[in-house]
Parts: structure tokens; C-alpha cells; sequence
């Protein structure tokens, strides 16, 4: 498969709307199998702006950032993207076995070709955000999970991307773990602030993180809603149990349900 | 009373050096088993050569102890058996040796495209099914029968294992990291540098742990059957036949399994010294 799939790659700040990083308009994508995966969907995403994305499972989710990233080229429609360098968090950490985990996270930074260096300054403060100090040196299976996903989070950190995209990263931890995770998030969101698009099949999740959330329906995959999430940033905990939050994630769990209908 | 140290609490699972006593116990464990095998195995054999056999009829199976004074405490024959054991062991690694470096270019080429793999495999396959004897004679007549010949029929009977589990190797890395190499520009060989070919070195060494074990019985069986040229333990253990030596022809075969052990335990702990960092340790 073709890297170069056609994706408007412009250079910062090409894009027709203002500010925008990325949009989609009339996406389509059908594989060569003749599967359906994705119809006819546009939204766009703001500098800084937290999206998520909620379906059911085989909704076309995934396939969606793969068109975003660029890796799945589109059967029909356009996806302009302004921004060159995107960091794509994937639903296991997939780090590298063999590399202990500082070589893990200059991992992208190598692969750009910066020197060796620069590689380690950028590791050492990517390590240093997602609180991984005094693990540099552990090979991945020492890690826990979480841990493991946090290596993941600071690999795609090094390069800096104005915008990440994560596909359900959280998906395979326990609860606690996510919770963690989900807090640590916003806060490199705060402090970084990146524009991302989260993928995620649980509802709660996309509300506590994001400042919209799109609905899409099962396979082949459209958006039914856009439903906004009015809370500023940064978020605590405490937010999942304000009246207003049940309120906001009880229409994006009806949108779900319209989606099967 | 002396307040009790804090203990440090270890963060990860690469330490907690075992305790001796569980570690002997954890030894006999996994000694006992055999050695009483080898002990019912040993009394099986007395019986029959002292009891079953007549006298002039014992050297069909000659008791364990004969075994040992002829073939490993006789001077004469525990040298011949010796330099013969060198021989094979040369015979064998250089046939592991050219095994890798074939089977893993072979297995490279295959991963680089379908049409690659689809015109080499069959005829790896080929190459596995067919019996080996019956390679022999064609060896024979082309190579002669000294150290080139055995080295080809080791390469022969080696090369499969090793093809198939490197392939498996580079072709199973996960998509999603194909897709991030990607998003960072590695092209084909970069991809196969830095993760296709460190991705595969775990099933590279399951394929060579077979293949050591391969290597050892093509050396053998090929000499065996070449019947000429510098004696290895094949050539050994057909002139010990001729002989009627039975008590000799054992003590080889011990040799032979000796070197069939020690290259198979050879290989996976270099296998494992390369990869112990990377996958969980079995739960003991």
C-alpha cells in the first residue's frame, strides 16, 4: 500500500477554513474487497481543538484516522489536512520489544534521521511529561500496561505533532488505569496544546475528554451527531459526576442508538 | 530492639534472586523423572543381556557396564570415537552455518514479495519431503563424499526449518507499526532493517534449535551411507557394524546424541542470552 495517499498536504495554513488543521468533506472509503468502510463523512477539526469519535466496533472508527494520517488512501472525497506531522497513538502500545524504553521513544525522531543528540533531548522530556523518569531504561515487558501505553504517548510526543490522533488507546486497560490515563491526557492536552481526534467506543471517555463528540453508525460508517461537550479545560475527575455531564453523554448514547436503528 | 529495615520495594519483575532451597528442590524436580527412566531403562538392559541372552548370544546386547570399559575407558577406541565426534561436529556446524545464511536470505526474498514466496516455497518444500538417502548417491556423484558432500546434506536437511520460522518471523510484525514506520517515511529496507529482521529473531532461533538438532543427523547419516572418506561417528558406527562390535557401536551412539544435545542446547541459549529482555518469563 502507497504511503502517498491523497491527502491535501499543503503546508501550515493552506487549509480553506480558518485555523483548521484537518477537515474531511464527503470522505468515502470502500475496500478492494468491496467492503464499505466509511460513507460520506465531513467534519473539520480547529487548532486545539479535542474531538472524539463514538461507534460501535467495526464502525469504521479506526479506518477513519488511517484516512486522516494519510495510510488509507479515500475511494471517494477529499481530506484536507494542514498540518505534515500528525502523532498517531494506536490501540496497543506497540513498542518495539527489543529497545528499552528510551530508545523506544527516540524511536520516530530516528526514524526523521535527527541527530543522536537531539533525539535524546527530545526522549528525555517526552519521558519526563508522561512521568516515566527512572524507566528509561526497562525493556517493555518490565512496564505495566499503562505504562507501556504512557512509553506510547511520549514516543508520539518527540516529534511535536500539532496533531495527534488516537485509536481507542485506552481500550485495553482496567477501568482505574484508564481513569489515569484519561486525566494524564488532558493535562499533556492543556500543556501541549495539540488539536486531536480520540476514538473511542466508550461514551463516558469521549465526554470527559473532548469538546465534541461525532456519532457514527455501524458499517458502513456515517456521522448521525455532533453532540458539543460545554465544559472548559482543564477537566478533574469530579466532572463525570455533575448532572450536566450524565445529561450530555445520555443524548451521545441515544445518537449511538438512532445509528442501529 | 533494633528497628527493621525498610525494605526497597522493586518496582519491576527483573528481580528477587530465587531462593536456593526452591532452587534445588526446582532441580530435582526436573532431574529425578529421567534419571530414574534411564535407572528402569539401565535394569531393562542387564536383565535382558545377563538373563534373556545366553552367553553366546550376549554381545546382541552387551550389559551397560561393557558399554562404558569398552568404548569410553578404552584408550585406543575412546580416541577414534573422539576425533570422529570432532569430525561431525565440524561437518554439522558448517552445515548449520550455510543452513542460516541460505535459509535467511531465502526467507528475506520471500518476505519482499507474494510472487517470490509463491515461486520458492514449493520447492522448499520439495527439498524437506524428500528423503534424504535418496538425495545420497546424486551428492555422492556430484561433491564426493568428504567434508563438502556431508556439509550439502546437512545444508539439505537443515535449511527448511530455518526458511519457514524466519518467514513467519518477518511477516507476523504488526500492522500498526508498519503504519508508524510509514508516517515517518521508512521505505521497504528500513523497515526490514530496523523492525522486520529484529522482529523475527525469536522464531529465526526456534527454526535453528530444530534445524542444530537436523544438522547433527544429516552429518551422520550422510557418512554413514557415503561410506568413504575421513571416519565421523557415521563412518564409525558402519565399521563398528561390520565388526560386530555392539558395546562400540553404543558408546558412538551415545556420542552421537551427545552432539545432537549439546548443539540444540547450544543454540536456544544463545537464542535466549539475545531475547531475554523482551517477552514476560514463564510463570514457574
Amino acid at each position: 500500500m502507497s504511503v502517498d495517499a491523497p491527502v491535501g498536504d499543503r503546508g501550515a495554513g493552506s487549509v480553506a477554513g480558518l485555523d483548521e488543521v484537518l477537515a474531511f468533506r464527503s470522505a468515502g472509503k470502500v475496500f478492494a474487497d468491496g467492503t464499505e468502510a466509511v460513507r460520506d463523512v465531513s467534519f473539520s477539526l480547529r487548532q486545539g481543538e479535542f474531538l472524539a469519535i463514538v461507534g460501535p466496533s467495526g464502525c469504521g472508527k479506526s479506518t477513519l484516522l488511517r484516512m486522516a494520517s494519510g495510510l488509507s488512501p479515500l475511494t471517494s472525497g477529499m481530506v484536507d489536512r494542514s498540518v505534515r506531522n500528525v502523532g498517531f497513538v494506536f490501540q496497543d502500545a506497540t513498542l518495539l520489544p527489543w529497545r528499552t524504553v528510551q530508545r523506544n521513544v527516540e524511536l520516530l525522531a530516528e526514524l526523521d534521521g535527527l541527530k543522536r543528540s537531539q533525539r535524546e533531548a527530545l526522549a528525555a522530556e517526552a519521558i519526563r511529561l508522561v512521568g516515566l523518569q527512572g524507566f528509561e531504561k526497562h525493556y517493555p515487558k518490565a512496564l505495566s500496561g499503562g505504562m507501556r501505553m504512557r512509553a506510547s504517548v511520549a514516543r508520539a510526543l518527540t516529534t511535536k505533532p500539532p496533531l495527534f490522533l488516537l485509536d481507542e488507546p485506552f481500550g485495553a486497560l482496567d477501568e482505574i488505569t484508564r481513569g489515569a490515563l484519561n486525566e494524564e491526557l488532558i493535562r499533556l492536552y492543556v500543556s501541549q496544546g495539540f488539536a486531536a481526534i480520540f476514538v473511542t467506543h466508550s461514551i463516558s471517555e469521549a465526554v470527559y475528554l473532548s469538546s465534541r463528540v461525532l456519532v457514527m453508525t455501524p458499517r458502513p460508517g456515517r456521522i448521525v451527531a455532533e453532540v458539543a461537550v460545554p465544559f472548559g479545560y482543564p477537566r478533574s475527575p469530579e466532572l463525570r459526576f455533575d448532572p450536566r455531564f450524565s445529561s450530555i453523554a445520555g443524548e451521545v448514547s441515544q445518537a449511538l442508538r438512532q445509528g442501529y436503528e | 530492639m533494633t528497628p527493621a529495615a525498610i525494605e526497597p520495594v522493586e518496582l519491576t519483575m527483573d528481580s528477587a534472586p530465587p531462593r536456593r532451597q526452591g532452587r534445588v528442590k526446582r532441580l530435582l524436580i526436573v532431574l529425578a523423572p529421567p534419571l530414574v527412566t534411564l535407572g528402569v531403562f539401565i535394569g531393562i538392559a542387564y536383565l535382558v543381556s545377563y538373563v534373556i541372552l545366553s552367553p553366546d548370544r550376549r554381545w546382541l546386547l552387551p550389559p551397560p557396564h561393557d558399554v562404558v570399559k569398552n568404548g569410553l575407558l578404552n584408550r585406543q577406541h575412546l580416541h577414534d570415537q573422539l576425533s570422529a565426534l570432532w569430525d561431525t561436529a565440524q561437518v554439522s556446524l558448517a552445515g548449520l552455518a550455510i543452513a542460516f545464511v541460505i535459509g535467511a536470505a531465502v526467507a528475506l526474498a520471500m518476505s519482499q514479495a507474494k510472487w517470490v514466496e509463491r515461486s520458492l516455497y514449493p520447492y522448499a518444500v520439495i527439498v524437506q519431503v524428500t528423503p534424504i538417502l535418496a538425495i545420497v548417491p546424486l551428492i555422492a556423484t556430484w561433491f564426493g563424499y568428504d567434508f563438502t558432500a556431508r556439509v550439502v546434506v546437512c545444508v539439505l536437511i537443515a535449511v527448511f526449518p530455518i526458511i519457514t520460522n524466519t518467514l513467519h518471523g518477518l511477516l507476523t510484525v504488526d500492522t500498526q507499526l508498519h503504519d508508524l514506520f510509514k508516517l515517518h517515511g521508512a521505505g521497504r529496507i528500513k523497515r526490514m532493517l530496523k523492525l522486520q529482521i529484529p522482529h523475527a529473531i525469536p522464531d529465526v532461533f526456534v527454526g535453528l534449535r530444530v534445524s542444530a538438532g537436523l544438522s547433527v543427523i544429516g552429518a551422520i547419516v550422510g557418512e554413514f551411507f557415503f561410506r568413504q572418506g575421513t571416519p565421523g561417528l557415521g563412518r564409525l558406527l558402519d565399521l563398528y557394524r561390520a565388526y560386530l562390535q555392539t558395546d562400540l557401536m553404543m558408546s558412538t551412539l551415545l556420542f552421537c546424541c551427545a552432539l545432537g544435545i549439546a548443539s540444540f542446547l547450544a543454540v536456544g541459549l544463545i537464542g535466549r542470552q539475545l531475547t531475554k529482555h523482551w517477552y514476560e518469563e514463564d510463570n514457574r
